[in-house]
């Protein structure tokens, strides 16, 4: 006890001395996770990035994050308390950390904010974001060629979500014209109990591959255990042996690392990006062992297609439920539709919420 | 060997002011160990939980503005829970306040009428009132457990928010999330502290706390509340009614916890949202408890409860992982309600019980 008690004050002594002799202070850089960390999913794709920064920047930076902050009031205190210990570029990864994280960054105008997935712009807010839709374009052709049916455990019924269900319902049907989709929605983005719940409901329902939109990975479990397969947010391969076909995989690091660069360099301003496969934002987990050649063939042709912009998910014709035309033949639909989709396409069941 | 908790007959007076403090003592110590057992600096991590929240203009504030919640519903529960009703659903009263409140800033959204935000917390603490209210009808009318009715109306409430974030209150420029519009300003609660968060809410905490221990100690109405608590029988015999001792205090409950939910949303967080609360009415049972359901207990309780929650955010700035920081916080509750309750008991073996009541 003593001894260690000694160490671990040379070490703080150590560490202290060390900050003092060092000529500048390591940039500080603060992450708000809206979930736990875990070791899947939305969050843990997030601090993958942030180990990212650490291993390419080592002692010129400092991280810290909080996990755990979803609502209310609580994500506003931690953006603040970010600022109170002087950090210098303040990362909030959920739409929920959106509105508190524009309050504090319009009275912290030397402070650089990044948002993900929020519209909020300003001098010294940036979004960022992913075109998502990419990946689970490919991931759904691979329901598509696993199964008949899917169904997908949803969070919240807003554009981003809708673009999901959408896509991969549209790559499963390029391969398996009577694909059909369920949707079950949850209201919420972390909730192992709920999630599993919604999912053994659509495996009753006799859905034939899952996918979901929350951050556990209790949908995988669920169809490792039924004996169902499944296309996971984010490498769960750990949790699904058999049932885990594929899954969409963010590549946040490589964006975080330039962002990081351009404070380090005094070059950061405020930036709207949405990427996708073509900047390497997304990408695809490694197929299970299940998924046949020619189908991982097809895959990897229509990924390296949509990288080169000779294909568009959501291209034309794109047919909406009631069967009415959302897209035209031949035509590329513009950001503005896409950010503001609010309706599903042909295959999807159910009416929005 | 069978043991059995015995009540003391005259607990120390020394002992029930130095049982929390020792539970303290025995926490930090813990504390210690265990943070210096991860290989982080203790010291560092101790004085984050509970220096640095309270050693600052930003750090007090939200600590008063986070217990604030907190200590209000606390309130009202401790008077229920004196006169054994038990209202478990402050969370669901907190919701609806959050509702009724946020229906109102939005009506009036962009109309400028000044002072809005009164109107407001009127409506808040009705609406928690009018929830509260459902649990009282069925334990007076059909004596349903008020238990599982309110703990139920919980989640009823909880989907009415989302259902109202999703639909008829969304904003319609706000891209299809599940969110209102932001209120206007004069919907919002005026701030007390400039620079702060703390708003003019924070005013009502004093009154209520106050006027609460005024009535359960000086009033006829609290008089009965407290001897239906300590002897139903007595009570009914004394011919005081016990449905009025559940209407008493569900409405205070809902009627608190309802102002709590308007505020929240017309405070820190200015919009409706389909997480508005971390809990708070769930929290409040522990700080009803914690503050042995006085009213100054429980205002101390709430900021204890306040400090711990805020004092687990900072330990996370410093590598501290949440489950680590969130044992922590579960061993001091664990620690001073232990200590609370051997203040007020012995443990005995039933063996040894036999034989003292034997030589008595």
């Amino acid at each position: 006890m003593t001894k260690r008690l000694t160490l671990a004050a040379t070490a703080l002594s150590l560490a202290l001395g060390t900050g003092a002799m060092a000529q500048d202070e390591p940039l500080k850089i603060g992450f708000v996770y809206s979930s736990l960390i875990g070791d899947a999913g939305w969050t843990f794709m997030h601090d993958q990035g942030r180990l990212m920064l650490e291993e390419e920047f080592g002692d010129a930076i400092e991280t810290a994050y909080v996990e755990s902050i979803d609502g209310g009031a609580d994500a506003e205190r931690v953006i603040r308390q970010f600022v109170a210990q002087d950090f210098d570029l303040i990362f909030g990864t959920s739409f929920n950390h959106m509105n508190p994280m524009a309050k504090v960054a319009a009275q912290n105008p030397d402070i650089a904010f990044e948002h993900a997935t929020g519209y909020t712009q300003a001098d010294n807010l940036a979004i960022y974001h992913t075109r998502a839709y990419d990946s689970r374009y490919l991931v759904g052709m691979v329901a598509g060629a696993m199964g008949d049916s899917m169904g997908v455990v949803a969070s919240y019924p807003i554009p981003e979500v809708l673009r999901g269900i959408n896509a991969m319902t549209l790559g499963a049907r390029e391969v398996n014209p009577d694909f059909t989709t369920k949707v079950v929605w949850i209201s919420t983005w972390f909730d192992p109990g709920a999630e599993r719940t919604a999912a053994d409901a659509m495996l009753d329902q006799g859905v034939d591959v899952l996918a979901h939109f929350t951050d556990s990975p209790a949908v995988v479990q669920a169809a490792e255990d039924r004996g169902k397969f499944v296309v996971a947010l984010g490498d769960m391969s750990q949790y699904g042996e058999t049932a885990h076909l594929t899954a969409l995989d963010y590549n946040w690091g490589p964006y975080y690392v330039e962002r990081t660069r351009a404070v380090l360099d005094g070059t950061w301003e405020t930036d709207n990006t949405w990427e996708g496969i073509a900047a390497d934002l997304m990408t695809i987990a490694p197929f299970a062992d299940s998924v046949p050649e020619d189908v991982r063939e097809m895959v990897m042709v229509r990924k390296e297609e949509i990288r080169s912009g000779a294909f568009h998910p959501f291209q034309g014709p794109l047919v909406k439920q009631d069967g009415s035309i959302a897209v035209a033949e031949g035509e590329i639909p513009d950001d503005g539709m896409l950010l503001s989709m609010d309706f599903y396409v042909e295959g999807v069941e159910g009416s929005l919420p | 060997m069978p043991l059995r908790l015995v009540p003391r007959t005259r607990p120390s007076r020394l002992a029930q002011y130095g049982a929390p403090v020792l539970a303290l003592v025995f926490t930090v110590a813990f504390g210690f160990v265990l943070f210096l057992s991860i290989g982080r600096d203790p010291w560092a991590a101790l004085h984050a939980y509970f220096v640095a929240p309270i050693s600052s203009a930003f750090g007090l504030s939200e600590l008063l503005l986070t217990a604030l919640p907190l200590a209000l519903i606390g309130l009202g529960l401790a008077i229920g829970f004196r006169a054994n009703v038990w209202n478990i659903g402050a969370e669901g009263q907190l919701l609806l306040g959050a509702i009724g409140g946020g229906a109102v800033a939005l009506a009036l959204w962009g109309e400028g009428v000044p002072g809005t935000f009164v109107l407001v917390c009127l409506t808040g603490a009705l609406a928690g009132m009018a929830w509260a209210a459902i649990p009282a009808f069925l334990k007076t009318r059909f004596n349903a457990n008020e238990i599982l009715t309110s703990l139920m109306l919980i989640y009823v409430a909880d989907h009415l928010l989302s259902w109202l974030v999703h639909g008829a209150l969304r904003n319609p420029q706000g891209f299809g999330f599940p969110e209102s519009r932001l209120f206007s300003p004069e919907a919002l609660m005026p701030i007390l502290w400039p620079g702060t968060r703390l708003h003019i809410g924070w005013l009502l905490l004093p009154v209520a706390a106050v006027a609460i221990w005024f009535m359960s100690r000086h009033t006829l109405a609290g008089y009965r509340l407290r001897v239906s608590g300590l002897s139903p029988n007595a009570a009914a015999y004394a011919g005081f009614s016990q449905p009025q001792s559940v209407w008493i205090s569900f409405l205070l409950t809902g009627a608190l916890a309802g102002l709590v939910g308007a505020m929240e949303v017309a405070g820190p967080v200015g919009q409706l949202l389909p997480e508005i609360s971390p809990g708070y009415g769930f929290a409040a049972i522990i700080v009803a408890f914690l503050g042995r359901l006085s009213p100054l207990g429980v205002v101390l309780a709430a900021h204890l409860l306040a400090l711990i929650l805020i004092g687990g955010e900072n330990v996370q700035l410093l590598g501290v992982p949440i489950a680590v920081a969130q044992l922590f916080q579960g061993v001091l509750l664990v620690a001073v309600l232990a200590s609370d309750v051997l203040v007020r008991y012995r443990i005995v073996r039933i063996g040894q019980l036999e034989t003292d009541e034997a030589a008595a």
